[in-house]
């Protein structure tokens, strides 16, 4: 078969047909104005062999670095099991099927998939994916909007603690639906939000509250206080949430007095190998009451007409092929596959395996903290607990430490100087259960070398 | 045959209205539309005290196979949303003119008169129209 669908007879053909002269005069009322000319900067076309040259040098650059960046990523141990059983032919597809009941296996696969997310978050209801931590926090401050009937006002609280890749997709996804996103700021010294910087909302329609826990300095804020604040007003609160954490830290569904009303996060640290920035998925949890306002796929479990138990795709009615332009979201699809390697790694592990992950990432990181501060111009920027990842503040430039340390081998963290100019240097480091504690002393020893080769220069 | 009681007003987008004592009016979906829905499995209504605009989208009823809009008849206050349809969706298919009424409504100043409302008998002519 070939890959191309249409022959250039093909398109004469149908051309001919319709009585029209090209495929360009298809398209002759769009004006000129608004048209994509040449793209820039995208290279000629390579062959198949080329790009696979292309992608092994690339591959190879990247893989020798040893790996300190977490800013929402994280690299941790993915069991040989998971891939191997993901890519079977009978899961190896991206997508539910469109006669979705008919793959039962699928649907039961996410129908776990749900379970398991709902009982890690503390909530619900989850849905069956969503494409990545980012579009899932914006899908949520839509869906709080739609769900918070007792707002008008649309306004959604964003504290900057939140990473700074989630509030620019937030923003570029609601600023044209009326939604008015208002950042938050941090406690200087704590690098959490002051509850007390919620005073000057008092008495003003906020329709949610995003809270990210950890946060995006890896600290904890003060979820309880946050949620009941938000609760008291009538306000929604949203969580952004790592899922290793929870298996040590209070779920959503837990904090304050009533629980968070939409929890989200990122799933690439279950399963997810690293990879230039996805693919990657999303999940997406709530509580019951506002099931209907959910974007996304859920699968159900049901009888059928001989009493026997199957799965089924429910409450359809919210998405776009029933409801149209009042649907929850244009969103109506899942990151099938990725979710399929996230189910998987989540049953190999149980919750004990979880845990023990997420307190030896927590542990790593604690120690790598501990060593690199003791690097002479190397402090920690916010005082207190973290989960696996902190930030430090440098005596000079971050761009040109983190250049020494790739020559040395390792990529050093994430540069916060563009996004936090009042941190100054500011590096966000990570570690997790892949270091040992050798490789933490190779970092501190490299950075160690390259802070006193700049000093001397 | 559908049920179209003669003492309500109609509209053409199968809502139906009925005039209360206290001057108020009383909402829902006629026989006809709770038929061609088939079960309904939820029922959304507004919130007392919400502002309607006649023709403003201010309910919304789902059943297995679709989820519709009800739209508001005429201008006017939510004092009430019927608070037993979140539980007992069903009402709207057992009862569309009785127990399954979906909101009452205070008019504003002279909507009920401007209000474009059909009676029985011309909206009897509209499901005619549509085959119903």
């Amino acid at each position: 078969m070939a890959f191309i669908p249409h022959t250039s007879a093909d398109v004469a053909a149908m051309l001919a047909a319709i009585g029209a002269n090209s495929i360009e005069e298809l398209f002759d009322e769009i004006p000129q104005e608004l048209r994509t000319r040449a793209l820039e900067g995208i290279p000629e076309a390579l062959n198949e062999m080329q790009v696979g040259r292309l992608m092994s040098e690339r591959a190879r650059a990247d893989g020798a670095l040893m790996n300190f960046i977490g800013a929402g990523a994280y690299e941790h141990h993915i069991p040989a099991a998971v891939w191997a059983i993901t890519t079977r032919g009978e899961f190896y597809s991206a997508y539910t099927p469109y006669q979705a009941e008919a793959s039962q296996g699928t649907l039961q696969l996410i129908y776990e998939f749900q379970t398991m997310i709902a009982r890690l978050t503390g909530m619900e209801v989850a849905n069956a994916s969503m494409y990545d931590g980012a579009s899932a926090t914006a899908e949520a401050a839509l869906m709080a909007v739609r769900a918070n009937r007792k707002s008008s006002s649309a306004r959604i609280l964003v504290p900057t603690t939140l990473h700074p890749h989630y509030r620019r997709v937030a923003t570029a996804t609601t600023h044209n639906q009326g939604l008015k996103l208002e950042e938050l700021p941090y406690a200087a010294a704590e690098g959490t939000v002051a509850p007390a910087a919620l005073a000057r909302y008092e008495g003003e329609d906020i329709t949610a509250l995003v809270i990210q826990q950890p946060n995006f300095f890896g600290r904890f804020e003060d979820v309880d206080a946050l949620t009941d604040w938000a609760h008291a007003r009538g306000t929604l609160v949203i969580a952004v949430v790592n899922p290793t954490s929870l298996a040590l830290l209070k779920p959503p569904g837990e904090w304050g007095a009533r629980g968070a009303d939409i929890a989200v996060g990122e799933g690439q640290p279950l399963g997810v190998p690293l990879s230039s920035g996805g693919p990657y998925f999303g999940f997406m949890t709530t509580r019951m009451e506002l099931v209907r306002q959910m974007p996304g796929r859920i699968v159900g479990r049901t009888l059928d007409v001989a009493g026997k138990s199957g799965f089924t795709l429910t409450l359809q009615a919210r998405e776009q092929h029933i409801r149209r332009a009042k649907a929850t979201s244009n969103i109506c699809t899942n990151q099938g596959l990725l979710m399929t390697a996230a189910t998987i790694y989540l049953a190999l592990m149980g919750p004990q395996g979880l845990q023990r992950t997420a307190a030896a990432a927590h542990a790593r990181a604690r120690e790598l903290v501990a060593g690199l501060t003791r690097v002479p111009g190397v402090r920690q920027a916010f005082a207190g607990a973290h989960f696996h990842e902190a930030v430090l503040q440098l005596d000079r430039p971050v761009a040109g430490v983190l250049k020494g340390l790739a020559a040395r081998g390792i990529a050093g963290g994430f540069d916060l100087s563009a996004y936090y100019p009042q941190l100054g240097h500011a590096l966000l480091v990570c570690a997790t259960e892949t270091k040992t504690s050798a490789d933490l002393e190779r970092y501190r020893v490299a950075l160690s070398e390259v802070m006193q080769a700049a000093r001397a220069a | 045959m559908s049920n179209v009681p003669a003492d309500l007003k109609y509209t053409k987008s199968h809502e139906w209205v009925r005039a209360l004592p206290d001057g108020s009016v009383e909402v829902g979906i006629t026989d006809h539309a709770q038929h061609a829905l088939g079960d309904l499995v939820f029922v959304e209504v507004p919130e007392a005290g919400r502002t309607l605009k006649a023709g403003e989208a201010c309910a919304v009823v789902e059943s297995v196979k679709a989820a519709s809009d009800v739209y508001a008849p005429l201008a006017g206050e939510v004092t009430a949303g019927n608070p037993k349809l979140q539980a007992q969706p069903e009402a709207v298919n057992a009862q569309p003119y009785g127990a399954g009424w979906l909101m009452r409504l205070k008019p504003a100043p002279g909507a009920l008169a401007a209000a474009d409302l059909l009676s029985a008998a011309d909206y009897q002519k509209v499901l005619d129209a549509e085959g119903g």
